[in-house]
């Protein structure tokens, strides 16, 4: 059985997933938003093409997507100390994580826009709709239902990059599965926060996914 | 020509595709009058489309002047064009409503892009949804509604932005010819009602006939023939104008195999029984492949495919006859075994 000690760890653990999970896709869609409207906007069939701006942005969320998860961590300490001050323990952790979330959530926001009817984008240009009223009025409002697939998906992925955060002293169950689980083998560690881990990516999926078929009009 | 609402001048727009340079537009000059009901027909890849857009310059054209309402568009910045596109109202053949939105707010969007608050824009879109006959639907969403009532809110949508003009591209291609007769006297109406001048863009004459008065004929990027609809009914000049008005006939003809003749009827011939005139006077049976007679404005225009005996010394009795009345006989080239399979377009 486990020590009372050892559940506050496990808790604590939980909390600090959360917090840097929760920062980490809050930031990531800060950032990855406006990326993927401007890559969607400005293709060659959005609404306002610019070859020079599309190809630089998706040239940059390449790259940035091509790095592996844990040489981002470690090719990003110098941008971390600089952000947070320090480039250890759970703070430190987000700005990678930022980092690598950023591109992969613009690339799902592009595909999300994309998908709207290029007939209803012409019916609003149609009726005088500039630019900035289709962007908020028309791509994002109409795309509402991906998107939320999206944030889902995303929020899955983070939490999935955020248990190498133990490989720079971060918290969260991840560093404590692998710290506790594989490097002092002790599975009745490691076992809890993996399925602690499980269920939170469920719980976060069937919820996404509740919310965007409530808000999808397109069914009869 | 200064009470022309659109004026279009030596208009021509190019693409360029994977296959290559694509000329859609070849040099169209057309002038619409205000108030007027003006169709625009030909075949799918005629150009109408794209010659539609140009006019509210979803398309920029290649050259050529887009003249709206006095104003030269191509000369508009972004601005001015956003302001002049809400005096052209534009509805489509998939009706493009926001799916996201209820029927309501739907209408309202247009209110919305002109700076109404939004309680304010929904309740001017229920005199809109009212006008349209869909007040009941105001709180549905368009998935919840049927093809007649999806253009019926886009109409709405449409009237909210107070248009000048509106053009239908195709907005009754995807309708059942029940919807499309209803969709077609609202249109009327809302010409009548409120002066707006209709463009409309189809391939079906019917569409054509049921409520414009002038047309054009576009054809492979050219106008080929333009006037009223009674004149191109009469008497349509070129092949393509010919071809739309006795649609169905077309793939009829294809090869010899006997003696065929069209006739082209207009109006003051039709109340006379000419054929059956013809038939009694020399005991010769002929065979009507194909009839098509249309009553415009009270004159009966239309055609016909006469099979004529094999004697020639008859058919030609038949054909000098024809003649003379005026029927304009034409011998054709005739397939029997094709004339079963006649899709539309």
């Amino acid at each position: 059985m486990l020590t009372q000690q050892e559940i506050m760890m496990i808790i604590e653990g939980l909390r600090d997933t959360l917090i840097i999970v929760g920062l980490s896709t809050l930031f990531g869609y800060l950032l990855g938003l406006p990326l993927g409207i401007i890559l969607a906007v400005t293709d060659k069939d959005g609404i306002k093409p610019n070859r020079i701006i599309y190809k630089i942005l998706d040239l940059v969320t390449n790259i940035l997507r091509s790095f592996p998860f844990i040489i981002l961590l470690v090719v990003l300490i110098p941008v971390t100390r600089a952000i947070v001050g320090k480039s250890y323990g759970t703070g430190a952790t987000i700005v990678p994580l930022v980092v690598a979330a950023a591109p992969f959530i613009g690339r799902m926001v592009e595909s999300s826009l994309k998908e709207v009817d290029k007939g209803v984008i012409e019916a609003a240009q149609s009726l005088g709709a500039g630019n900035g009223t289709i962007i908020f009025k028309v791509l994002l409002a109409e795309a509402r239902t991906s998107l939320l697939v999206g944030a889902t998906i995303a929020f899955g992925t983070i939490l999935g990059y955020s248990a190498m955060a133990g490989a720079v002293g971060g918290g969260g169950l991840g560093s404590i599965a692998i710290r506790y689980g594989y490097n002092r083998f002790q599975p009745q560690i490691l076992w809890p926060s993996v399925i602690i881990l499980i269920l939170l990516v469920q719980l976060f999926q069937i919820l996404g996914m509740r919310i965007s078929g409530k808000l999808d009009r397109r069914k009869k | 020509m200064s009470e022309n609402i659109i004026e279009i001048k030596d208009l021509n727009k190019s693409f360029v595709s994977e296959k290559g340079h694509v000329e859609a537009l070849k040099n169209v000059t057309i002038g619409i009058k205000k108030g007027d009901i003006y169709g625009i027909i030909g075949l799918s890849g005629a150009g109408k489309s794209t010659l539609v857009r140009c006019i509210n310059l979803l398309e920029r054209p290649t050259s050529g002047k887009v003249i709206v309402g006095g104003k030269d568009l191509m000369e508009l910045n972004d601005r001015q064009l956003r302001s002049e596109r809400r005096k052209i109202g534009m509805i489509f053949q998939h009706f493009n409503l926001l799916m996201q939105r209820s029927v309501i707010d739907n209408v309202a969007f247009p209110l919305e892009i002109a700076g109404k608050s939004k309680k304010e824009a929904r309740k001017k879109a229920l005199e809109y949804l009212e006008a349209v006959g869909l007040s009941e639907k105001a709180a549905a969403y368009p998935a919840q509604l049927s093809g007649g009532q999806k253009q019926r809110v886009a109409i709405a949508r449409v009237l909210a932005s107070k248009p000048e003009i509106l053009l239908c591209d195709e907005a009754t291609s995807a309708l059942d010819p029940q919807t499309t007769k209803s969709i077609l006297t609202l249109l009327k109406e809302i010409n009548e009602k409120y002066g707006i001048t209709i463009v409309v863009i189809t391939h079906e004459m019917s569409v054509i006939r049921e409520i414009c008065s002038q047309v054009a004929v576009l054809d492979h990027g050219e106008l080929v023939e333009s006037g009223s609809v009674e004149e191109l009914f009469r008497n349509p000049k070129t092949e393509e104008a010919k071809r739309l008005v006795y649609s169905g006939s077309t793939h009829v003809l294809s090869m010899t195999s006997k003696k065929v003749v069209r006739v082209f009827f207009n109006g003051q011939d039709s109340y006379e029984p000419t054929i059956g005139n013809i038939i009694l006077e020399t005991s010769t049976p002929i065979n009507i492949l194909y009839a098509n007679t249309e009553n415009v404005n009270g004159n009966a225009v239309g055609e016909m495919l006469l099979q004529l005996p094999d004697d020639v010394e008859k058919a030609d009795r038949f054909i000098r006859y024809f003649e003379e009345k005026g029927l304009n006989p034409k011998e054709v080239k005739y397939d029997a075994d094709s004339a079963g399979n006649n899709d539309d377009n």
